[in-house]
């Protein structure tokens, strides 16, 4: 059999220099790599690599479109199934979709699909590949709830269609977790503004500052508007529930990348918004959130940045190529452990945590290892704490709704395409399925503006 | 026609204290007694937030009171009229608890006076309202002709005694339940310190006494936990579960504690601030 070619791999700038600032850490294929990995494709395979993308890319097309240097075709069919490739392309779980189904993967070798979406999509950004298409008004009118994935794809897709799309979020920035939750140094702003541009140039009219729900309900909007849709996302943090929680230099992942990105407090005093960030900082959690908390503090300045994880390595939630790069930047794991107090010297500064060491065990009815405590206890000197253990729907959106159906977890209930329990009201992305990812919000988005522009059709 | 979060008027009530007032219509449309907004004043500002102290949904405006205490205060209260502020968010939190054919106290202290007037103008029309309004002496007096048109009794506290009783708000409230008056329930809003004292007060009488909480705020949404408090020994949002809570369950020296994160930080940037206006 003939040997298979390695996979291009994309430069990163070194950990020494990259753990100093938030500039992108991936660089991103050169025009040589992109057609060589793209290349490397096996044409007339059965193409299983598509069954991992939650939205369909047309994968061997995009591939094949790559490998001859059209680029911008390349960019035109992409953006049928995945609209924002250069955000994709750098934040999908490759390894968990597309490429873990590529027949190349059992050889280790998978394609590096990710990085060749990447490619495209930073391709059209730079050359300004323009809509072909020109909108022609329906007289409909959609609002469109949150500004984070989801919601960024219902208006692109409705707005294209002819309706008129009011967008409001309640943030001074659209974007949604694009903005206030992924770093720069992963997903820089710049592209996400552009993306944002765009739905501006579509005709999607940006509201920021409107809290849905005290604003304006969303029984307000039905009647307003001939659609809804909410995207609002879940992004209310869970807390431990162990005493201490409210030390000092203890903070939500959220409240801590919401002042450093968002807010932009990595450049304090030049930005306005302080936050701390000591020698020694543990992170509480392995998802993404996690990981990116504690490259942040890494870069703001922790000699020592921890993760405290419950499981074992093998179950890291996160994206794998970014614990690999936390891992380069001297990031240190500390698995099998669940906080269970966080302590204090001085009863005002957290100066600890107590940990309740774990092990794994067999489980029957489930497919992961269930964690459970071994009843020893030891102790983590730290000065700041990082909580990342998830987050909850914010029911704040409900407030003077009836007949919204939630399930007990407080996640919108809908059918298979975005469809709530109230008529001409949809809903999408992480408000539905509880934390996913971007791409998933993304299909969700997709769904629903495909449910909206039929229900509309046939009234 | 006015852009939105245009300011439209301001006016200095006392020392370091202004009124501005604000073009928003969406705000105005939906604002409540009770709740507040969120501003930042440019691109690189904090978001802080501020009571509504009044609005009116036909004109689209909203009106709130600033005490410049820091940073961002102090650049608020430097925008001009015909300004636009960067981005102001709104209304948050739940909107004043209803009671009716009550006795209600209503406790203010300094900058505190403006916010319990939307509570009073909304209780009033219900209830027999006694407001006691507090500040360090005469010069600092603000508000009181407003409280007075909502209120059924006023009641003016001064530190140094130099307008009305001499003493602290707290005290006032206290003898004013020693005197035998009834009441209610009793609503404090001001300093952290002055809430906590005010709720000592009430607590051996047992009167339900809500508190309009100050802690830090990052998002004001519900999303950062920034603001969080603990009542009656669990975590709440202060932005989300209030601003209101109740005054006798709050962990008031937790609450002082972490309004205390950054002081550091703020002198710095303070000191920044003046230094560069000076140039
Ligand atoms: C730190 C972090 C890192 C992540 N990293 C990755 C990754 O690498 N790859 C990946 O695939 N996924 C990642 N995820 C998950 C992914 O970001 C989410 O699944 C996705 O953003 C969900 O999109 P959404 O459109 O449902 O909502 P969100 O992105 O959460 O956006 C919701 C928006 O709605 C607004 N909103 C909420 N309530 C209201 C209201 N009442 N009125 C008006 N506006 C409102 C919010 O302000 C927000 O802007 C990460 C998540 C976090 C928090
Ligand atoms: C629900 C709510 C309603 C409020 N309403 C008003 C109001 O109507 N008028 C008014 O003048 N102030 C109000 N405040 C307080 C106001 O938000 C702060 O005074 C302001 O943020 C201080 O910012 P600064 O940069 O000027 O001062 P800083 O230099 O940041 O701080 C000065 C002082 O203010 C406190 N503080 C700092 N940041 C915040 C913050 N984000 N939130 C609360 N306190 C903070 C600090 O403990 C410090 O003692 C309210 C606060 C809350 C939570
Ligand atoms: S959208 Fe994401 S999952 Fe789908 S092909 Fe692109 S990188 Fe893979
Ligand atoms: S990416 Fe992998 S599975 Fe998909 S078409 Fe190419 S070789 Fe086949
Ligand atoms: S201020 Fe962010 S959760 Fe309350």
């Amino acid at each position: 059999m003939k040997q298979l070619t390695e996979r291009e791999r994309m430069a990163k700038r070194l950990p020494t220099y990259r753990i100093r600032d938030f500039d992108e850490v991936e660089l991103g294929f050169t025009e040589d790599q992109a057609i060589r990995e793209a290349s490397r494709d096996i044409r007339f395979c059965k193409a299983s690599c598509m069954l991992g993308c939650p939205v369909g890319v047309n994968i061997p097309e995009m591939l094949r479109l790559v490998a001859e240097g059209n680029y911008e075709e390349a960019y035109r069919r992409l953006i049928k199934k995945s609209p924002f490739p250069a955000i994709t392309g750098r934040v999908c779980p490759q390894e968990r979709q597309c490429e873990m189904f590529c027949v190349l993967a059992k050889a280790g070798k998978p394609i590096s699909i990710g990085a060749i979406e990447r490619f495209v999509g930073d391709w059209a950004l730079a050359n300004n590949v323009k809509e072909e298409a020109t909108i022609k008004p329906n007289g409909l009118k959609v609002a469109v709830v949150g500004s984070g994935p989801a919601s960024i794809v219902v208006a692109s897709d409705l707005a294209r269609l002819g309706y008129s799309i009011d967008m409001f979020e309640e943030s001074h920035m659209a974007g949604g977790v694009l903005v206030y939750g992924i770093p720069e140094f992963r997903l820089p702003k710049e592209i996400v503004r552009k993306e944002v541009h765009r739905l501006k140039e579509l005709g999607v009219n940006i509201r920021l500052g409107v809290p849905v729900g005290t604003a304006i309900t969303i029984g307000e909007l039905a009647r307003e508007y001939d659609a809804v849709f909410l995207g609002v996302g879940a992004g209310h943090p869970k807390f431990l529930n162990v005493p201490g929680e409210n030390l000092l230099n203890v903070y939500t992942a959220n409240e801590f990348l919401t002042r450093a990105n968002l807010m932009k407090g990595y450049r304090f005093p030049e930005y306005d918004t302080p936050l701390h960030v000591g020698k020694r900082v543990a992170v509480i959690g392995a998802g993404n959130t996690a990981m990116d908390s504690v490259r942040t503090a890494k870069r703001l300045g922790a000699e020592e940045a921890i993760v405290v994880y419950r499981r074992s390595r093998q179950e890291i939630p996160a994206r794998a190529e970014e614990v690999l790069n936390a891992e380069e930047e001297g990031i240190k794991f500390e698995f099998l452990l669940e906080p269970i107090e966080l302590l204090s010297n001085d009863k005002r500064t957290v100066s600890g945590i107590k940990l309740m060491k774990m092990k794994l065990i067999e489980s029957s009815n489930c497919e992961r290892k269930a964690v459970v405590p071994t009843g020893d206890t030891t102790k983590l000197d730290v000065d700041t704490v990082i909580t990342a253990v998830g987050f909850n729907p914010n029911p704040s959106l409900k407030i003077g709704t009836n007949g919204l159906d939630t399930d007990d977890m407080g996640r919108i209930k809908v059918d298979g395409q975005g469809r709530t329990s109230l008529k001409g009201v949809y809903a999408g992305g992480d408000i539905v399925t509880g934390e996913g990812t971007v791409i998933e919000a993304m299909g969700w988005g997709r769904r629903a503006s495909t449910a909206i522009n039929e229900d509309l059709s046939v009234r | 026609m006015f852009k939105v979060n245009e300011i439209l008027m301001k006016r200095q009530l006392a020392s370091g204290v202004k009124e501005i007032i604000i073009f928003a219509p969406m705000v105005s449309r939906a604002a409540k007694a009770g709740q507040f907004i969120t501003i930042m004043t440019d691109e690189k500002g904090e978001r802080v937030p501020m009571t509504l102290v009044d609005w009116s949904a036909t004109e689209g405006w909203i009106k709130i009171v600033i005490s410049e205490v820091g940073l961002t205060t102090l650049k608020l209260g430097s925008k001009e009229v015909g300004e636009t502020l960067y981005y102001l968010a709104g209304p948050f939190g739940n909107p004043v608890s209803e009671l009716n054919s009550s006795t209600i106290i209503l406790v203010g202290g300094g900058v505190g006076v403006p916010a319990i007037y939307p509570i009073a103008r909304s209780l009033s029309r219900n209830n027999t309202v006694i407001s006691i309004i507090g500040y360090k002496n005469a010069n600092s007096i603000l508000y009181e002709r407003e409280i007075g048109e909502v209120s059924d009794e006023v009641i003016i506290a001064t530190d140094d005694g130099s307008k009305g009783q001499k003493g602290f708000t707290s005290d006032a409230l206290r003898e004013l339940l020693d005197s035998g008056r009834k009441a209610d329930a009793v609503w404090v809003i001001g300093p952290a310190m002055m809430m906590k004292a005010c709720s000592e007060v009430t607590r051996p009488y047992a009167i339900k006494t809500f508190a309009s909480l100050n802690s830090i705020t990052v998002c004001g949404s519900g999303m950062c936990g920034a603001c969080r408090v603990s009542v009656g020994g669990k975590t709440k949002y202060t932005c989300m579960d209030g601003p209101e809570f109740d005054a006798h369950e709050v962990n008031w020296d937790e609450l002082i504690l972490r309004l205390g994160a950054y002081k550091e930080e703020e002198k710095r940037a303070l000191g920044r601030y003046i230094l560069r206006s000076a140039n």
